[in-house]
């Protein structure tokens, strides 16, 4: 087709900007809502320039102006076309009563996946170094794991927790931050089709398996206990949850039993990834506050038995929240993985 | 793999009304200027948080010492999440660069797509700086590193607002050209639309040249248009290498008689 550039462009040129004035109303404001008849205007508009481009793509003159007509065009189609739920308001106590539970009992098959990953890296840990007990300074990375358990027992009750006092606050901070990353890498992983999220969850367990094979066989298993339930009850199923949300993704890349393209997988798992995510950066931010503030107090300025009871009501209530928050109003999907 | 006019990587959307538009996608150095740019605009802020966090430590260090350590996480994990949400894909470093993040089918960027996209770079900066992603952006058709694939968007550069200037054209002489109308319809049948742009934007700045390389330069474009379309001798060898490229241009972008203009903007309307 051969066309009159210049009557072209006196003619449609103010449609276009009419179109390019509404999209920039839109996108600078998520709240914007067009009235009936601005709507009417606007699918008018998109329709006369999308015919602008197609009688424009057979004209060799303005590649510019094809390319800014295609940039119009692609704006207002993701503007008509979106048919996905996106302006549903975020109610933080429904998202914490209803949505991350149900996330997490719909996917609850990948985070068995994640605890018996982390179960076996814990026997092997612990195997390994009865095995082996010069293997310790191999599997523990940690300066004050490295001593017998007996003598930093006593060395940390004499001290009363002195050694953390004035910089309380920032060791939180530190463990929150530090182990939101490291969750968020279990995550990521998942994208090299879970191989690397099965490898940081089960080295994971090794450590957890050598540190608590190394405190019962030297006697020091309340001590253990007590120093890990208080925090570890939440911050260990924080991180099974993050190897659960890598499950998820590489199950979605792999697409074993689905008929769906890679891209709707995908799609698919997206907002559960974004709720896991939500939920055990919560709970490890939970985690490092007692990690700093409660798991560090030692016999005998805090009783083990407290502690264990402490963290053991955390675990039966984490527990108890996983399983049963938002069971009784109507849940779609509840089993599926 | 889907190309643009110009041949770059593009993303091909097909919308239900059968039109077609290609997108141009990012290359892995904008994207990476980009980049810097918002890791400037992080170290910068974080610097003036910490400022901030210092007063703090009036009342209390260790406060003061948290508060700065969290703030930096949240600011180094939550600038890009909040930048794209708030500018529908844009970050301060996107938008400099006239860069964007769009949903890889061409519809609207949703929230958990910016979470996603953001929160999975610790696996496209492995084994260090964006190897990973980098590699697999530049090899994927649609530019995408692994965060994008997942959240599949991909990021787009934003075409400029166009000013197309033929007034030039309009002011010169004669074009033999005009007499040989089926010559002018096989132009404009074979003329890509590059180098039809391309043969504009050397006319209109033809003065800025010095002589010998405007001598050079339109015989090169007048030699690739003669073995696109050979003309007679007798039509052309009495101009020179400019006014053929002149008239080729004027030929390709000349306004039509009225009649087609009337049968253009009246049908379907």
């Amino acid at each position: 087709m051969i066309l009159d550039l210049k009557h072209f462009l006196r003619v449609e040129r103010p449609l276009w900007d009419e179109l390019e004035g509404l999209l920039r109303r839109m996108e600078d404001d998520h709240a914007t809502r067009l009235t009936l008849e601005e709507t009417r205007r606007f699918h008018y508009l998109y329709d006369r320039t999308a015919s602008d481009l197609l009688r424009l793509g057979t004209f060799a003159a303005s590649p510019e102006m094809a390319g800014y007509l295609e940039s119009l065009v692609a704006r207002a189609y993701g503007e008509i076309h979106e048919t996905r739920d996106a302006r549903r308001r975020f109610r933080f106590f429904n998202w914490v009563r209803r949505e991350f539970p149900r996330t997490f009992r719909r996917r609850i098959r990948a985070f068995g996946l994640a605890v018996a990953l982390t179960v076996l890296g814990s026997i092997f840990g612990a195997g390994l170094l009865r095995l082996d007990p010069d293997a310790k300074d191999v599997l523990l990375p940690f300066a004050h794991l490295m001593g017998k358990p007996s003598e930093r027992v006593a060395q940390e009750e004499q001290s009363r927790g002195r050694e953390l006092t004035g910089v309380k606050a920032t060791f939180a901070g530190e463990l929150m931050t530090h182990n939101i990353r490291v969750s968020l890498m279990t995550l990521a992983m998942g994208m090299t089709y879970g191989v690397g999220t099965v490898v940081l969850l089960f080295y994971n367990g090794v450590i957890l398996g050598a540190v608590s094979y190394d405190y019962i066989q030297d006697g020091q298993t309340r001590f253990l206990v007590g120093w890990l339930l208080p925090h570890g009850s939440v911050e260990i199923p924080s991180i099974l949850i993050a190897g659960q949300a890598g499950f998820i993704l590489a199950g979605a890349l792999l697409g074993s039993r689905q008929r769906l393209s890679l891209r709707e997988r995908l799609a698919a798992v997206r907002s559960d990834l974004v709720t896991l995510i939500g939920g055990f950066s919560l709970l490890l931010v939970w985690a490092g506050t007692v990690e700093a503030f409660f798991s560090q107090y030692h016999e005998p300025v805090l009783p083990y038995g407290v502690k264990i009871a402490f963290g053991l009501l955390e675990l039966v209530g984490l527990f108890s929240y996983l399983t049963f928050s938002g069971r009784r109003d109507n849940e779609d999907g509840e089993g599926m993985s | 793999m889907t190309r643009n006019l110009a041949g770059r990587k593009a993303l091909r959307v097909q919308t239900p009304e059968g039109v077609i538009f290609n997108l141009r996608v990012a290359g892995v150095f904008t994207r990476f200027l980009a980049l810097s740019i918002d890791l400037g605009v992080i170290t910068a802020v974080s610097s003036l948080l910490s400022i901030v966090t210092a007063l703090l430590a009036i009342v209390s260090i260790d406060f003061a010492r948290a508060l700065s350590v969290i703030a930096y996480f949240v600011l180094s994990i939550g600038y890009g999440i909040f930048t794209e949400w708030h500018w529908r894909g844009q970050s301060w470093g996107k938008r400099i660069m006239r860069l964007r993040v769009i949903d890889a089918s061409g519809l609207k960027l949703q929230f958990s797509q910016i979470v996603i996209r953001n929160l999975l770079r610790p696996v496209d900066l492995l084994p260090f700086g964006y190897l990973l992603g980098g590699t697999i952006s530049f090899w994927n058709r649609h530019g995408q590193r692994l965060g994008d694939l997942a959240a599949n968007t991909t990021v787009i550069y934003i075409p400029e607002s166009f000013a197309l200037n033929t007034q030039q054209l309009e002011e010169s002489k004669y074009n033999s050209f005009r007499e040989f109308p089926h010559l002018e319809a096989r132009l404009r049948q074979r003329v890509p639309p590059v180098e039809a742009a391309l043969a504009l934007d050397a006319i209109l700045r033809r003065d800025e040249l010095d002589p010998k390389a405007r001598v050079e330069l339109f015989g090169e474009f007048a030699n690739y248009f003669r073995l696109l379309v050979p003309f007679e001798e007798h039509i052309d060898e009495s101009i020179t290498d400019e006014q053929f490229v002149r008239n080729v241009v004027t030929s390709l972008y000349r306004q039509k008689s009225t009649d087609m203009q009337e049968r253009l903007f009246t049908s379907g309307r």
